[in-house]
């Protein structure tokens, strides 16, 4: 029988709430809110919503963060005349630009960038403190730290677009500006100023791990929910206790190509694809007019830039302007 | 009637929604591409190649704008020169307001100043001493500067010159002139205060809308890259700000001509001139040519322009960029010939008439 499927989750479960395990850390102490059932949220995932623990370094994130989007939103309602209607029409256009090149690692005034390093300032908590909330939730929790140290990766590359990098080059106008638009506009500004980022290797890097995760991600998806209803879904017992579904799996991708992951080994791929884009990437912006000033030229100077013979301008292809 | 398929209908029931939504999908789909075979695709797009092969130099546009004629085009009127006969009367001598036309004939004159009321939409142009009069005075110099010093740039692809209509188009004040308007944004100061506001100048993107002030009125160098692989960065180097700056001036001039990166640049290395098109040298001689109009004819005008003519923010007067002149054509009236009708603005010296 042919059955419609789409990536809502079809089965939903709705019952008591379910408070999850305490251990002699004490963690079920800081948990707060009162846990209910949403059937929209459960067309997506677990229809339980909470509850959540907070904690310390959980409330210190989520004010700082907000600090910072506050700071960020009301600059640039700042920059309109606080008109709500100009806001509204060019809040993308707006954005918290850090300070001129003239003022290198000073700290400007607060119109001229002043309220930039201050709101970078409270983002940095705010990041950090979150980071070492899934660091210590997992210890608590007596988990590996594979989370946390995915999300550091992603860490160290806001750390080298926003400290690591300006810190290098002297100057704060260097790091990246708080804005949907003029955030893409440094990002394209900064490929053209240092000679085309294309040509950067570690840029390269980055990008075939970030494609390579979203394959992966794909292949690995499909693969499980291929063989669900044989019992694939119970994926970590199979690491140890292989049964149908992962024998199918593993000859499904053999006899495609050749070779297959395994149950286990499909999430350490998976887990280091994701983590290398950002440590290449980072590895990248790094060397961006620190190390290397003209990627274009760099790559002409390592032979992996092409030439090409034949005319330029449009008069070389036409014929009577036809 | 027919009882086994009554029979075979009550053993096989059918879900008619799903069989509806099986077949008419594919079937409006086929419906579609019919549609798109038969009439054509109606987005159509040419591509005009502008190098290489395989590395995308091209400039993209959709085959229905064009064959879609620039109206103005078609509405522009000249008249041939009249050739002067010895003693013929000097326009200066019946004209007080002829000004630097006052060494026409009679004959040219006239015909000379009944277009200029034409193409500017002025009826009584040079006819009253008024701010409009004396302004056509310095625009008749400034044509001629156009038309006798820079050939390279408004002659480059066939004899076209420049008339106060490439500009004028039938108005009394261009289209696609700018003023001054940085900064927009309040509540700040310096770098973050000129950009990141969607407006004309800048194309509706967020890069710094300084930019025409500071390329076509401070003759600012644009500059932006390192050319060598490792150098020292040193104070006064460009930075991303110039960067961003220059790609806002970029988006006026690609907009200005309805072109791309590509139509002069092989985009993977913007500064290298072995990999340029010939049309990056006449769009680097157009720069320089609009630094001087501006410097040299137009911000003079704010003395005799009137306030409602002047900018609104540092009440400049009106100044000249690509699209002043080329309004979205990559030659503006496509290259029609604007200039061998009138010898009286092709040179400040006497004029030629053969």
């Amino acid at each position: 029988m042919i059955e419609y499927q789409n990536i809502f989750t079809q089965v939903q479960v709705q019952g008591p709430p379910e408070m999850g395990m305490d251990n002699e850390n004490l963690i079920a102490e800081e948990r707060a809110g009162d846990p209910g059932n949403s059937t929209w949220i459960g067309i997506l995932g677990n229809a339980q919503i909470g509850p959540v623990y907070l904690g310390y370094l959980g409330v210190l994130s989520i004010a700082t963060g907000f600090l910072w989007f506050f700071i960020v939103g009301m600059n640039m309602l700042a920059q309109v005349g606080y008109s709500l209607p100009t806001f509204l029409q060019q809040l993308f256009w707006l954005a918290l630009e850090p300070p001129g090149p003239e003022w290198g690692l000073r700290i400007p005034p607060l119109n001229q960038g002043g309220w930039y390093i201050i709101a970078s300032f409270f983002l940095l908590v705010s990041v950090l403190a979150w980071w070492a909330r899934t660091y210590l939730l997992a210890i608590q929790l007596k988990m590996g730290t594979h989370v946390a140290w995915a999300f550091a990766s992603a860490i160290w590359l806001f750390l080298v677009l926003g400290l690591f990098r300006p810190v290098l080059m002297g100057q704060w106008s260097e790091a990246v500006p708080y804005g949907i638009f003029p955030h893409l506009d440094w990002t394209t500004a900064f490929s053209i100023r240092y000679g085309n980022l294309y040509y950067n290797p570690f840029h390269c890097l980055s990008i075939v791990f970030l494609y390579g995760s979203a394959l992966l991600f794909a292949m690995h998806g499909g693969t499980i929910l291929a063989v669900a209803r044989l019992g694939g879904d119970r994926e970590i017992e199979q690491i140890v206790d292989r049964g149908t579904a992962s024998e199918r799996a593993a000859l499904f991708w053999r006899w495609t190509m050749g070779f297959n992951a395994t149950m286990e080994s499909i999430h350490r791929w998976a887990w280091w694809f994701a983590v290398l884009t950002p440590i290449t990437g980072g590895i990248g912006i790094l060397l961006t007019g620190t190390v290397v000033d003209n990627w274009f030229l760099w790559a002409v100077e390592h032979n992996f830039a092409p030439t090409y013979e034949e005319a330029y301008g449009y008069e070389a292809y036409t014929v009577n302007g036809e | 009637m027919l009882p086994w398929y009554r029979k075979w209908s009550e053993e096989n029931p059918i879900n008619v929604l799903r069989t509806i939504i099986l077949f008419a999908t594919p079937g409006a789909a086929l419906f579609v591409a019919g549609l798109i075979i038969i009439g054509g695709y109606p987005y159509a797009t040419e591509t005009l190649q502008t190098g290489p092969r395989g590395i995308a130099m091209g400039v993209t546009k959709y085959e229905s704008a064009l064959e879609t004629p620039d109206p103005t085009i078609a509405a522009y009127t000249s008249a041939a020169p009249i050739i002067p006969q010895a003693g013929e009367p000097l326009a200066g001598e019946v004209y007080p307001l002829a000004g630097p036309l006052a060494d026409l004939t009679v004959q040219n004159y006239d015909r000379l100043v009944g277009q200029m009321r034409q193409w500017t939409g002025i009826p009584d142009l040079m006819a009253e001493d008024n701010y409009q009069t004396q302004v056509a005075w310095e625009m008749i110099g400034m044509t001629r500067t156009l038309n006798e010093f820079w050939g390279d740039h408004v002659n480059i692809s066939g004899e076209a010159g420049v008339n106060c209509y490439t500009c004028h188009r039938g108005q009394a004040v261009p289209s696609d002139i700018w003023f001054r308007i940085d900064p927009m944004l309040q509540a700040s100061a310096g770098w973050p205060s000129i950009q990141n506001f969607a407006t004309s100048m800048t194309v509706s993107t967020s890069l710094p809308h300084d930019a025409l002030q500071a390329y076509l009125v401070d003759g600012e160098l644009i500059n932006v890259h390192d050319l060598e692989p490792r150098v020292e960065n040193l104070p006064g180097d460009p930075l991303i700000q110039q960067t961003e700056r220059t790609y806002s001036l970029m988006n006026h001039v690609a907009n200005s001509l309805g072109v791309n990166c590509t139509y002069c640049h092989n985009s993977r290395a913007f500064y290298d001139g072995a990999q340029v098109t010939p049309q990056w040298a006449t769009a680097a001689l157009g720069i320089q040519m609009v630094i001087e109009l501006n410097n040299e004819y137009l911000l003079p005008l704010q003395e005799l322009l009137p306030d409602y003519r002047l900018g609104p923010k540092y009440a400049d007067a009106p100044k000249a960029a690509c699209a002043t002149c080329h309004k979205g054509a990559q030659r503006p009236l496509n290259g029609m010939d604007m200039i061998s009708d009138w010898p009286e603005l092709a040179t400040s010296e006497a004029p030629i008439y053969e």
